[in-house]
């Protein structure tokens, strides 16, 4: 016994602050929240489990009108058009700035990063100063091409629409940063025995660049599809009304059922569902992304 | 002269337009900040600022509480990166390091979590955090902030990558097991440990769902809580609105501009995401 704290006592001793604040901040609130998904759960009288044990999965699915199926609907969606674009975009900007000189690269970097490091919320804010129906900048953009205006984001037609542009239009600063490091790190090789080919600047970045950057965009499609699943402050402060429920997301219904409603089951509920979804998705996406070139 | 090259043109205009698009937001958060307005914003849009602090002014003193939030935000962001900066490298240098019974184990346990969304936590760390009378603190963040293990896995993959000679030479000179991390392990691992101190102030700083759900008084709210009342508290006074909102982001943009090269190099190491 003394022996094995002799020799192993600091090592835990170095484990253990971290090891503590993780197990009663993270680790005990994942398993709780798994089984207060089962429970009917009161600050008062603490949990009770439901009949039957799925209960809350099935509420979850059925309140009011089955408005969490229009969230993971409108989550999907947002998702699916933010990732795309985002990964397009960090990938042709960061092709694009590639050839340019060490300080110019430098120069769009710090551009396409600087709102990133102001928070969500922030940048959401601006972007509903910016879709103001009366006094925003889309819609003075709109007057100046004499063109009707449009409630960007108090129609519940074009909400969702709205907002996920806002999203689109935020440059994806870690896939430039990213992609440019991948890019930066192929063998200059390659493009030279492709020019001895004949091949000309698309042919090289179609053939070499983008299979050889592969798992770059395997972990950036999964790093972005997680946090557009999980959006939230973006919506909560453009749309505080959800216009209808056009709006309404996963994150926002965990929020709402969890901590305005204080229906705690049904939101933890909500919660395993968002990460059973994203888990299979990072599954599914490392299965069809996972690169199969090493070099 | 270079030849006029059509293709050219189109990759430097199209390099231009997204740096527009990028910076224009934020640019034209701060030319409506620093232009006195009263009431709602005129329908042409404020271009070049005014440089008045006006807006600032009416900020400072018609919120009661804009100095505590700025206060709570620092004190939060600070305390939960100095916890990460100091225990993140030394458990990441035990688990790199250090062969003990069930080190696996309790890595997998961490890295097991790092994908769940922590939305999936909220609910239990609410109960928690009340039963230990801290909901409505500072604590209610400082706490949970402090258990990331985003951390703990960057510094063991850092340090992993370090020579053992080095550690072993300083026990062979008598160093007791913290003075190899104190004086060996650390200092090498600065470029790791200040992209862990900017990713962990950062997010701290700027995080929001759970600052929300944990405080409730008004003078407790971290910045970007206070600053989200904002617009039910001044629905007209957009003056106020546009100041609270770009003096909650100019520390991090300044941040970003003296620190510009290791935040950069953090979003290469996996630290910051954005």
């Amino acid at each position: 016994m003394r022996r094995f704290f002799q020799k192993h006592g600091w090592s835990y001793l170095f484990i253990l602050p971290s090891m503590t604040t993780f197990i009663v901040f993270v680790f005990i609130p994942v398993v709780w929240a798994f089984i207060i998904s089962f429970q009917k759960y009161s600050l008062r009288s603490g949990g009770r489990w439901m009949d039957p044990f799925y209960a809350n999965y099935e509420t979850a699915f059925t309140q009011f009108g089955g408005i969490f199926i229009t969230a993971i609907q409108n989550t999907v969606v947002y998702s699916f058009f933010t990732v795309t674009a985002n990964i397009f975009l960090g990938l042709i900007l960061s092709s694009l700035i590639q050839p340019l000189s060490h300080s110019l690269r430098t120069f769009f970097r710090a551009a396409y990063y600087l709102p990133a490091v102001t928070s969500a919320l922030i940048i959401g804010m601006t972007w509903s100063f910016i879709y103001n129906a009366q006094w925003g900048f889309a819609n003075y953009l709109l007057r100046l091409l004499g063109l009707p205006l449009v409630r960007w984001i108090s129609d519940p037609d074009i909400a969702l629409a709205s907002v996920t542009a806002s999203a689109i239009l935020t440059i994806p600063a870690t896939a430039v940063v990213l992609y440019s490091a991948a890019m930066g790190s192929i063998p200059t090789e390659y493009y030279e025995a492709a020019e001895l080919d004949g091949a000309n600047g698309i042919q090289k970045w179609w053939h070499i660049t983008v299979p050889l950057i592969k798992s770059t965009t395997l972990y950036l499609v999964v790093l972005y599809s997680i946090a557009s699943f999980e959006v939230f402050e973006r919506i909560y402060i453009m749309v505080p009304s959800g216009v209808g429920n056009s709006t309404q997301t996963i994150v926002t219904q965990i929020y709402n059922n969890g901590f305005k409603d204080l229906n705690f089951g049904v939101g933890a509920a909500q919660a395993f569902v968002l990460f059973v979804m994203i888990a299979i998705i990072a599954a599914f996406q490392f299965r069809f992304l996972q690169s199969d070139v090493e070099y | 002269m270079r030849r006029f090259n059509p293709a050219m043109m189109v990759v430097w205009s199209f390099l231009i337009v997204t740096t527009i698009i990028s910076l224009f937001p934020m640019y034209w958060l701060f030319t409506n900040a620093l232009t006195p307005i009263q009431g709602t914003p005129p329908l042409t849009p404020i271009l070049i600022p005014a440089f008045s602090f006006e807006n600032f002014e009416r900020l400072l003193t018609g919120t009661k509480h804009y100095t505590n939030w700025m206060i709570n935000s620092l004190t939060v962001a600070f305390a939960v990166t100095l916890w990460h900066i100091f225990f993140d490298t030394l458990a990441g240098y035990a688990f790199a390091k250090k062969k003990f019974p069930l080190n696996n184990v309790l890595f997998w346990m961490i890295l097991s979590t790092l994908m769940i969304p922590i939305h999936v936590t909220f609910i239990p760390l609410y109960i928690i955090i009340r039963e230990m009378g801290l909901l409505d603190t500072l604590w209610a963040l400082i706490l949970p902030g402090t258990a990331n293990v985003f951390g703990i896995f960057l510094m063991r993959q850092y340090i992993q990558t370090l020579p053992s000679e080095l550690e072993d030479a300083a026990r062979i000179d008598g160093c007791s097991e913290f003075g190899v991390f104190w004086h060996v392990i650390a200092p090498l691992c600065q470029p790791a440990i200040a992209a862990l101190a900017i990713f962990t102030f950062v997010r701290n700083w700027n995080d929001f769902l759970w600052p929300v759900i944990a405080l409730n008084k008004a003078q407790n709210y971290t910045l970007t809580v206070g600053v989200a009342n904002l617009q039910n508290e001044f629905m007209t006074d957009w003056g106020i609105i546009f100041s609270g909102a770009a003096l909650a982001a100019l520390p991090m943009i300044v941040f970003f501009l003296l620190f510009q090269r290791y935040f950069l190099e953090g979003v290469r190491m996996g630290a910051i995401k954005g």
